[in-house]
């Protein structure tokens, strides 16, 4: 481990990475599948970036909305670190880690930024609403799960359709989708930035993240606003250190977007 | 009268099937089984140190299994995350149907960890880990007497058939359901995992057995087509 990490550091110096990208450059090989749970999941997608792989899948569920919004649905977003997808997950209710990126990099993203309108999701005043459930799992864990999670719950969302609910019974008819989407308005995307020995970089491997000082979690919208926000690592960041990875991930928020708009 | 399979099948034919091996890289063996909708994913890890202590066998590995539905991979509602009585029940099945085949006498004091996901569900989703499963144990370079085939069998009303997807499993008209779970060394014709719900007669029983050592053929040479693909 450490002789992999006095290596990294050793190239970075030399301003080069060891899978040979540059700095701002995100792994080449992205790719979106849609449709991977048809059957089963309202909506649902896999994303790699190169070997991390992961997957995510809706689920639609109607409750009584909450007292302080009685004409407003919600979403709910959970995340898990399968053991099957790294040595280093253990089984058991999700841990911090997980938590964290449901919370962070998931949930707030979608939740801030309008992405999905919550009135839309009523189906009766202050008795029935729809609740939008995402879950995300990883499959292969070869570094920045975070920004593969994100991007995967925006896919499956885009893939979801509304399943048929009967007003008479009270209850959804799982069997019979219907042919309406969720008409996400926004697509906030979430980009990791990471500092290894005063370096800034982007979509880190594994072994970068086992180096990893200090990283910043970024969603930009298409505009250019920002939409949520999560620091990690140890290590503190100056204020310009942060402009310039507020610049680099809302260009590589684009980047990743354009590959969403394809659908 | 259970004349026509609601897919168009004949009784004897399983859906279609498709299976990969080593699709996880960081695992030490891994596979993916389809059979119709329903998938599975299958990782190995191990041999490693059992913690805690107690647990371990100095005379051999312990083979440990663990089957998950995705939250979203079941008909109808979200599956809740977590083990389930359901989960571990067939977590426990799983082990006993892949032991027999397994030597792990080379590995005292280990535990090798076989974790099962399934993504989707159409029926058959026990039947399908454990295909996934000895095939992810295969690809990680165990030593193994035998693979193990699994399929699920049995009666729709008046008729014994193969492979039930979870249309046919919910019929309820005329004699009804046995639901039968089969896992067999295919090359052994000897079964690993047998499980039923419904009845059945004695004949039937016999019959519907055969059928799913044929079946179970088929299914044995999807997975070693998969196996042998990925060291071509």
């Amino acid at each position: 481990m450490k002789i992999i990490r006095n290596h990294i550091h050793a190239l970075l110096e030399k301003n080069e990475r060891l899978d040979g990208r540059k700095f701002d450059e995100l792994r080449k090989n992205i790719s979106i599948e849609y449709g991977i749970s048809p059957k089963s999941a309202e909506g649902s997608a896999r994303v790699k970036f190169g070997n991390t792989e992961v997957v995510a899948g809706i689920k639609f569920e109607v409750i009584k909305p909450y007292p302080d919004e009685p004409d407003k649905g919600t979403i709910m977003a959970g995340v898990e670190l399968l053991p099957l997808s790294s040595p280093e997950f253990e089984s058991g209710p999700p841990d911090i880690k997980a938590i964290e990126l449901a919370r962070a990099v998931v949930d707030r993203g979608l939740r801030e930024s309008g992405a999905i309108d919550f009135k839309s999701l009523c189906i009766k005043k202050g008795e029935k609403a729809w609740v939008i459930v995402i879950d995300v799992y990883s499959i292969n864990d070869e570094g920045n799960l975070a920004d593969a999670m994100g991007l995967c719950a925006l896919a499956a969302l885009k893939d979801a359709k509304f399943p048929k609910y009967d007003e008479k019974t009270e209850k959804i008819v799982y069997e019979e989708r219907t042919t309406k989407g969720l008409g996400i308005k926004e697509l906030p995307i979430p980009i990791t930035v990471v500092k290894i020995k005063d370096k800034i970089l982007v979509d880190p491997t594994l072994e970068e993240e086992n180096c990893v000082e200090a990283r910043l979690t970024i969603t930009t919208l298409e505009d250019g606003r920002i939409c949520a926000l999560q620091k990690g690592g140890e290590t503190p960041l100056d204020t310009k250190e942060i402009d310039h990875m507020v610049e680099l991930a809302t260009k590589k928020a684009k980047e990743l977007r354009k590959l969403l708009e394809k659908k | 009268m259970y004349k026509k399979r609601f897919d168009g099948r004949k009784f004897e034919e399983i859906r279609p099937t498709e299976a990969k091996a080593g699709i996880i890289k960081r695992a030490d063996g891994s596979a993916m089984f389809t059979i119709g909708k329903t998938t599975a994913l299958a990782a190995v890890y191990g041999p490693r140190e059992l913690h805690p202590k107690f647990k371990q066998d100095p005379s051999k590995g312990i083979l440990r299994c663990n089957y998950n539905m995705m939250a979203f991979s079941g008909s109808g509602d979200r599956v809740k995350p977590g083990t389930s009585r359901r989960s571990r029940e067939i977590s426990l099945v799983t082990e006993g149907a892949l032991n027999p085949v397994l030597d792990l006498t080379e590995f005292p004091g280990t535990v090798v960890d076989v974790f099962i996901e399934i993504i989707q569900s159409d029926a058959g989703t026990r039947c399908a880990g454990i295909c996934a499963a000895a095939m992810a144990l295969a690809d990680a370079g165990f030593p193994m007497k035998d693979l193990v085939s699994a399929v699920s069998v049995g009666r729709v009303d008046d008729k014994l058939l193969v492979d039930l997807n979870k249309e046919e499993e919910d019929h309820h008209e005329g004699a009804g359901v046995a639901d039968i779970a089969v896992a067999m060394m295919p090359r052994l014709g000897k079964l690993t995992l047998l499980q039923m719900d419904g009845f059945v007669s004695r004949e039937d029983l016999a019959k519907v057995l055969e059928m799913a050592k044929d079946a179970c053929k088929k299914i044995y040479d999807v997975q070693k087509n998969a196996l042998m693909e990925k060291y071509k």
